[in-house]
């Protein structure tokens, strides 16, 4: 599977379409979280999202170490200080939770959802700098 | 300030020597923003924990103000006038905006949402009963969207291109598709925005 890329351009894998739909996925089973709580909530509809979401990331990270001569230097400078940065933003969503006593199935979901956010942007972002490298 | 060269488009087309272009010394995260954003977020931290109405109203306010403007403007005011100027200019205006969008932008939507789930639970709108709950759950939504429009393609795109623009010999065909992107996406989370000013305005009269 690969994007489409202008003549001349090595093609890669859809990295960003695919980081997209991972995103999307975990911000709905966000959303339906959010739109439910601090009352009882169903958690199946959110793990199925959440774990659709970490297998289309997983995919994503695997189709990428397949591209040779990818700038995996590059990549890691980009992407370790853009986790720090969006490990920091899910910590403030999940200090929010916490303060508002959260528990259970809801909190390990949730968690795990910021989780896989925090991972995804900074693949998004050293992908998207690493391709020109 | 330090300059740096960057050879516009399709100058090196027929063999002549690419045209040398000026651009600013820059750093990519502006290290004398981040004290100020370590500030917001201890505001952001002490507002949520004292879980009073003012702060957390002021917090989601001001951040969520500033949010709908940056976006509103960068896409319809800003934007369009970026696509318009020479080359010249518009790597000079991105090095000196650019990295200051990395700082303000999700520092301004992690204030937003922390402070606006905070402020929700303290008035009891995030409540399936409350009657405003569709709203919020509405606002839930388009911010979804938004997020994935920003962090997968307006964020990247900003933070390549002050990569790129850092490189010894920045590829201008790589700078322009990259601000297109950027400009694009912000024009469509500004459009988004539309319809927080609408949600929100209704929440705030009740």
């Amino acid at each position: 599977m690969s994007a489409s890329s202008p003549p001349g351009e090595r093609r890669l894998p859809p990295v960003t379409q695919l980081g997209m739909l991972s995103l999307a996925l975990v911000l709905v089973a966000g959303i339906y979280l959010s739109a439910h709580l601090p009352e009882h909530v169903s958690l199946g509809p959110a793990v199925a999202l959440l774990g659709a979401s970490a297998l289309v990331l997983a995919g994503n990270v695997l189709a990428l170490a397949r591209v040779p001569g990818f700038a995996w230097g590059r990549f890691f400078e980009i992407a370790r200080w853009a986790l720090l940065a969006y490990l920091l933003i899910a910590a403030m969503i999940e200090y929010v939770f916490l303060r508002n006593h959260t528990s259970g199935g809801a909190l390990v979901v949730l968690t795990l959802s910021l989780l896989v956010f925090a991972v995804n942007v900074p693949v998004l972002i050293g992908f998207t700098v690493a391709r020109y490298d | 300030m330090a300059h740096a060269a960057v050879s516009s488009p399709g100058a090196a087309i027929g063999g002549a020597p690419p045209a040398a272009l000026e651009r600013p010394d820059f750093q990519i995260v502006p290290r004398a923003g981040l004290p100020i954003v370590a500030v917001v977020l201890a505001l952001l931290i002490a507002g949520i924990a004292v879980n009073e109405l003012w702060p957390l109203e002021f917090l989601h306010v001001v951040a969520g103000a500033a949010w709908t403007i940056i976006d509103l403007f960068l896409g319809f005011v800003l934007g369009p006038i970026m696509g318009k100027l020479s080359v010249p200019a518009r790597i000079e205006f991105t090095t000196r905006l650019m990295p200051k969008m990395v700082l303000i932008m999700p520092t301004v939507v992690t204030v937003t949402l922390a402070a606006g789930w905070q402020l929700s639970t303290h008035l009891g709108t995030n409540l399936t009963v409350n009657p405003l709950h569709g709203w919020v759950v509405a606002s839930f939504i388009v911010v979804g969207v938004m997020a994935v429009i920003a962090l997968g393609l307006l964020e990247p795109a900003n933070i390549a291109v002050l990569t790129e623009l850092k490189k010894p010999q920045p590829n201008p065909a790589v700078i322009e598709r990259l601000m297109k992107r950027f400009i694009y996406s912000a024009g469509a989370t500004g459009a988004l925005q539309v319809a927080t000013l609408v949600i929100m305005t209704k929440l705030a009269i009740g």
